[in-house]
């Protein structure tokens, strides 16, 4: 029981940071560049996103007995669409806001490469608690990306976080940042941040292996 | 402004000033996957034209004829419908034209479960387009995407023969390679303000 437990965090743990969907897999890139123009439509986005990677999973692992082999993909994409329906309606009805702001990017969520793969990968093959937390790990990594992509554009292209003013008056916002090339170059710059916390931190442990160097 | 005209101007702006890829963020990952080569590039740019406009007729008969009764069924029956009338179309072309499919059936499937498919069905019914501009934004947009994918697989061509730190080759890179891409696209921006001022 405990090192089922311990299992489950694993699978949980390694989608926030070792397999990260965005900086490390590099999925499910259109939502994540089109809708992070601000922090609270980051969230949201993660927020759907979340609930139907978690419904899905649950149902695709429950019946994954019952799927046959043939007919997978499609039978995916059909309890994903269903579940991107309920998230739509319930956004529409709680915060009208957002949704409008978010608009066709809510049922785009059907066609994130994030969510099908993870049904194909491990869903399908792993017990109801093993699928639920990597789909929790997963579809968390998955919201963090996103706000910090979020927080960072609407810090610069506007100069607030959540509506909240940062700067005072005196600051000119990069209006680029809001701006569809703001996206992908800051993406672009998050990404080359990441390649380096990893080269450097293989070298470390290249030198590490190796033992000192004598010069 | 005639009927013709204004046909015109929604094909340009399918594929320039609200490029699929490159403005509104459809495609990115046959984008930046399948950008290695030209040629193929090339390839996938077309099998996605044909792919939409397929799309666009399957979505304006939807539209007319369920949705309008039905809508909360708009996602389900969308990608249904487009990924069962693509593998039909993908099995016929098989049959009768084994050289077209040479060229475009490996790419088919793979496009279907693309973002720029479903969000041309979700954007033009959300616009209230026709069958007649459907279809025409349909091509628009498949024009647009294969323009940014030609492009970008162009880049990433003359880029691999040059010498670059290792830590940025890769996603890293072709992001900002599209970033200013997408800078260059914006000023086609201009396009409109100038002829409707």
């Amino acid at each position: 029981m405990l090192e089922e437990q311990g299992q489950n965090y694993a699978e949980f743990i390694k989608g926030l940071w070792k397999e990260n969907p965005v900086f490390v897999q590099v999925l499910g890139m259109c939502p994540m560049l089109a809708v992070t123009t601000s922090a609270v439509n980051a969230l949201a986005m993660g927020g759907a996103t979340l609930f139907v990677l978690v419904g899905s999973s649950l149902f695709v692992s429950l019946l994954r007995k019952y799927i046959p082999k043939q007919v997978r993909i499609s039978a995916y994409i059909i309890i994903i669409a269903t579940f991107v329906t309920v998230a739509d309606l319930v956004l529409k009805a709680v915060a009208f806001k957002v949704h409008k702001e978010l608009g066709a990017f809510i049922d785009l969520i059907v066609v994130n490469c994030l969510i099908l793969g993870r049904q194909e990968a491990f869903a399908s093959r792993n017990g109801v608690k093993a699928a639920l937390s990597d789909a929790l790990g997963m579809a968390f990594g998955f919201a963090i990306a996103l706000f910090c992509l979020g927080a960072v554009r609407e810090i610069f292209g506007a100069g607030q976080l959540f509506g909240v003013s940062l700067f005072g008056d005196s600051f000119q916002p990069w209006q680029i940042m809001l701006l569809p090339p703001g996206g992908f170059i800051m993406l672009g710059l998050i990404l080359l941040f990441f390649n380096q916390m990893k080269a450097r931190k293989e070298a470390r442990l290249q030198l590490a292996q190796e033992g000192p160097v004598k010069s | 402004m005639s009927g013709e005209n204004s046909l015109i101007w929604l094909f340009v702006s399918a594929l320039l000033v609200n490029n699929f890829t490159l403005a509104q963020f459809l495609g990115l990952c046959p984008f930046f996957g399948v950008s290695g080569r030209v040629t193929t590039a090339l390839r996938l740019g077309l099998a996605t034209i044909f792919v939409m406009v397929i799309t666009a007729v399957c979505s304006w008969v939807l539209n007319t004829y369920v949705l309008h009764y039905a809508p909360y069924l708009k996602v389900i029956s969308y990608i249904v419908v487009i990924a069962s009338t693509v593998q039909f179309v993908e099995m016929s072309i098989k049959k009768l034209s084994p050289a077209l499919f040479r060229a475009l059936g490996i790419f088919l499937p793979l496009i279907t479960t693309n973002c720029a498919i479903l969000g041309l069905a979700l954007f033009s019914a959300g616009k209230g387009y026709g069958l007649l501009e459907g279809v025409v934004y349909a091509i628009g947009a498949g024009a647009g995407f294969t323009l940014a994918l030609v492009l970008m697989a162009g880049i990433r061509q003359e880029t691999d023969l040059n010498s670059v730190p290792a830590v940025i080759k890769g996603t890293a890179m072709n992001l900002i390679i599209a970033g200013v891409l997408s800078l260059a696209f914006m000023g086609f921006a201009g396009l409109f303000a100038k002829v409707f001022a």
